[in-house]
């Protein structure tokens, strides 16, 4: 009876909502990109990393910091995967102020990336996760279940959203952009195309680097990506095996109770 | 312990008889294994075990994160990201803890309505009834807490939404929310307040476990068909039941398996499918987010707190009698926790002689709606508060009153019950035969 009451319930829920579905609308627009770390099995690219880690160090970090990051996690498997000298050097280009000597000197791989040198562009280490590109409809989650949060989507939508327009308003110019809640985002246009030069000779066009950008900071924001879905997988896989096995346990011991009736039972 | 008749725990060596002389918990830890078990028991009588086990999951990851959180207001933020990054194994630890608590009240709300259906809230069962109602009440302050603790923008705003409604109370509210609060605002004092809270009340549901155990031990469990466990004698009885251990108890570990390997699944592959992106971002009073959503287990009860707003004639009716002491802030908190006192005193507003759904053929329509009202109520509590939402909030918020405080008592005066059957072995027997060498065949069930 609940059985039916349950499916009977998802019935009436997918009719209700069924033209309402139909019906959405979308206030700002988010592409659905591909990413190579999407799905189950899905894992960061680690060319693609090492491209949005220059594109993030050469135009975003003027003005965004990670401050949540450890510079050391570059050379992390399954990351970017920078060698541990490449790392150190990448460090030393940043001064961090120590207490101990009173003093700045350069960054050392244990130290996090700097903080946000202006003061109205947020840091960037959780964007990828502090984001959604992908919304209900009407609150009931269908979207992100399918195609996921959303996040690099919307930061890669955003770096590439932006229409030429600009407007002034109370002292600050807004400028135009499809993918920003309510359309106009105080960030000028970051990227043109050629904007840097790629060190695996990648043609640097305005698409790629803004997917190559976003793909770094979505590892950024989720570091252990591989591993929890290592994880994830193991554990579903043994619960399967453990079910599997419980299921016909307990068929074992409940047969001599459950033989089935031969007349047919009244309905209930 | 009391109850149906079965076989006790008898000492057998020499060094069990010398242990249960003086402490006789092997003979407890027996007889609450081996409790007679109803043998119809249906597959949503295994929500006890997951809830049970999730506990246990919870407080084990909750001790772990609690070795590397600081529950400072400069610090909460990057300890969690500390815990994601560096510690080993920590973004599981933090995933599973998270994703816990939406598995922790997916399968209460089962546990919940299973009890509504087939009438296990109804005499004897009363106490096991209300101790479970307040744990789910300690449940929802301990999630709360808990989603304050990453001190994210949600976790700050909501908080501060939250102990707003204490400040609704007239006369006292003021003070009340911040003595909750430990100051005029969220802040430091409220962070470690809610985090030692937030330790203590796993511990106080930890004791309220084994009260709410011992009652439906007392009394013996509910079943399918709402008929109680013959106690005229042993053998009787034992035509009813079979011992928990190992029929029920491997039956529940299956679907254990089976809830716990979708757990995974959610937590490997989509572990911030159920929360809110704006917790990514560190608390900041100085910025408001755009829709301040509670988490998805509170939605039903948010969307009747916010449904009856002062437009709506209740509620002018309310505030006019008392001379404006109940405003509609209040009311809505009023209506809020009316809402589960209403479900507490489910017992005493159900006047049916008949425990199960299965045999209450008007009954059942309205339960299913109740059902459907408690979705409604979910999604619309996670809408903006605006037309048309404001007047299907209000819509689905009456009917949730109006099943217990109207529905529930007329229905035992005008339903006509279907036959139900003499005992468990009947209704077992009727889908099942017995087993081969059986000491009866039911011929043919009565009606």
């Amino acid at each position: 009876m609940l059985k039916k009451l349950t499916t009977g319930v998802a019935l009436a829920l997918a009719l209700a909502t069924g033209p309402v579905l139909a019906a959405g609308s979308e206030d700002s627009h988010v592409t659905d990109y591909d990413f190579s770390f999407e799905g189950p099995f899905g894992s960061y690219d680690q060319m693609q990393l090492q491209r949005g880690l220059q594109v993030y160090t050469e135009i975003c970090s003027a003005c965004h910091g990670m401050k949540f990051v450890p510079i050391r996690s570059l050379s992390d498997e399954g990351g970017p995967g920078l060698p541990e000298d490449q790392v150190r050097a990448y460090a030393e280009f940043y001064e961090i102020y120590d207490e101990d000597i009173d003093d700045y000197r350069p960054r050392r791989p244990v130290d996090h990336f700097p903080e946000s040198s202006l003061e109205n562009a947020p840091d960037l280490s959780l964007m990828a996760k502090a984001r959604a590109g992908f919304h209900g409809p009407y609150g009931l989650g269908i979207n992100q279940f399918f195609k996921g949060m959303g996040g690099p989507e919307y930061i890669a939508s955003l770096l590439t959203g932006y229409t030429g327009e600009d407007k002034e308003e109370a002292g600050a110019i807004l400028y135009e952009n499809t993918a920003y809640p309510g359309g106009w985002i105080a960030m000028a246009p970051p990227l043109y195309g050629e904007d840097v030069v790629y060190a695996d000779g990648t043609e640097a066009s305005m698409q790629q680097e803004a997917q190559d950008v976003a793909a770094f900071l979505m590892w950024a924001a989720e570091p252990k990506l591989g591993a929890r879905k290592q994880a994830g997988f193991t554990g579903v896989l043994m619960l399967a095996v453990l079910a599997a096995l419980l299921y016909l346990t307990n068929k074992r011991i409940w047969a001599p109770y459950k033989r089935k009736a031969k007349k047919a039972a009244p309905a209930e | 312990m009391a109850g149906i008749p079965h076989d006790h725990y008898e000492p057998k060596s020499g060094g069990e008889r010398w242990l249960h002389k003086r402490l006789p918990v092997l003979g407890l830890a027996y007889d609450t294994i081996m409790i007679p078990t109803p043998k119809n028991l249906n597959w949503m009588w295994i929500w006890g075990i997951v809830l049970t086990f999730t506990l246990v999951l919870q407080i084990v990851t909750g001790i772990v994160l609690v070795m590397h959180y600081i529950p400072s207001v400069d610090q909460a933020f990057a300890s969690v990201e500390h815990i994601m990054r560096d510690v080993n194994g920590g973004f599981m630890l933090r995933y599973m803890h998270a994703n816990g608590a939406s598995l922790f009240f997916v399968a209460v709300y089962l546990h919940i309505f299973r009890s509504l259906y087939y009438g296990s809230y109804k005499e004897p069962r009363e106490v096991t009834w209300i101790i479970g109602i307040l744990m789910y009440l300690l449940m929802m302050g301990t999630a709360f807490m808990g989603y304050v603790l990453p001190w994210g923008q949600m976790s700050f705003w909501g908080a501060t939404v939250i102990t707003g409604l204490f400040g609704a109370i007239p006369f006292v509210g003021e003070s009340l929310q911040t003595w909750l609060l430990g100051g005029p605002a969220v802040g430091e004092y409220t962070l470690t307040r809610f985090f030692s809270l937030h330790y203590l009340m796993p511990m106080i549901l930890v004791g309220l476990t084994a009260v709410h155990i011992w009652a439906f031990h007392t009394t013996g469990n509910n079943n399918p068909t709402g008929v109680e466990v013959r106690r005229t004698s042993k053998e009787d009885a034992q035509k009813d039941t079979l011992p928990f251990w190992p029929y029920f108890v491997i039956k529940d570990l299956f679907a254990l398996a089976l809830i716990l390997a979708i757990f995974f699944a959610i937590v490997g592959f989509m572990p911030n499918y159920l929360g809110h992106p704006d917790n990514y971002i560190e608390a900041n009073a100085l910025a408001t987010p755009a829709h301040i959503v509670p988490e998805w287990y509170f939605l039903p009860f948010y969307a009747i707190l916010r449904a009856f707003t002062a437009e709506v004639w209740v509620v002018q009716i309310a505030s006019f009698v008392t001379g404006g002491i109940v405003d509609a802030k209040f009311f809505g908190v009023l209506a809020m926790f009316g809402a589960i006192l209403v479900m507490a005193l489910a017992p005493w507003l159900d006047t049916s002689s008949v425990r199960s759904g299965r045999y209450r053929p008007m009954f059942k329509w309205w339960f299913a709606l109740l059902v459907v009202d408690f979705f409604v109520l979910m999604w619309v509590g996670a809408m903006p508060a605006e037309e048309p939402y404001a007047t299907i909030s209000l819509i689905a918020s009456a009917y949730w009153f109006a099943y217990f405080l109207v529905i529930l008592p007329l229905l035992g005066l005008i339903e006509k019950p279907l036959p139900q059957p003499q005992t468990i072995e009947e209704d077992y027997a009727s889908h099942y035969a017995p087993a081969t060498g059986g000491t009866k065949t039911i011929v043919n069930p009565a009606e």
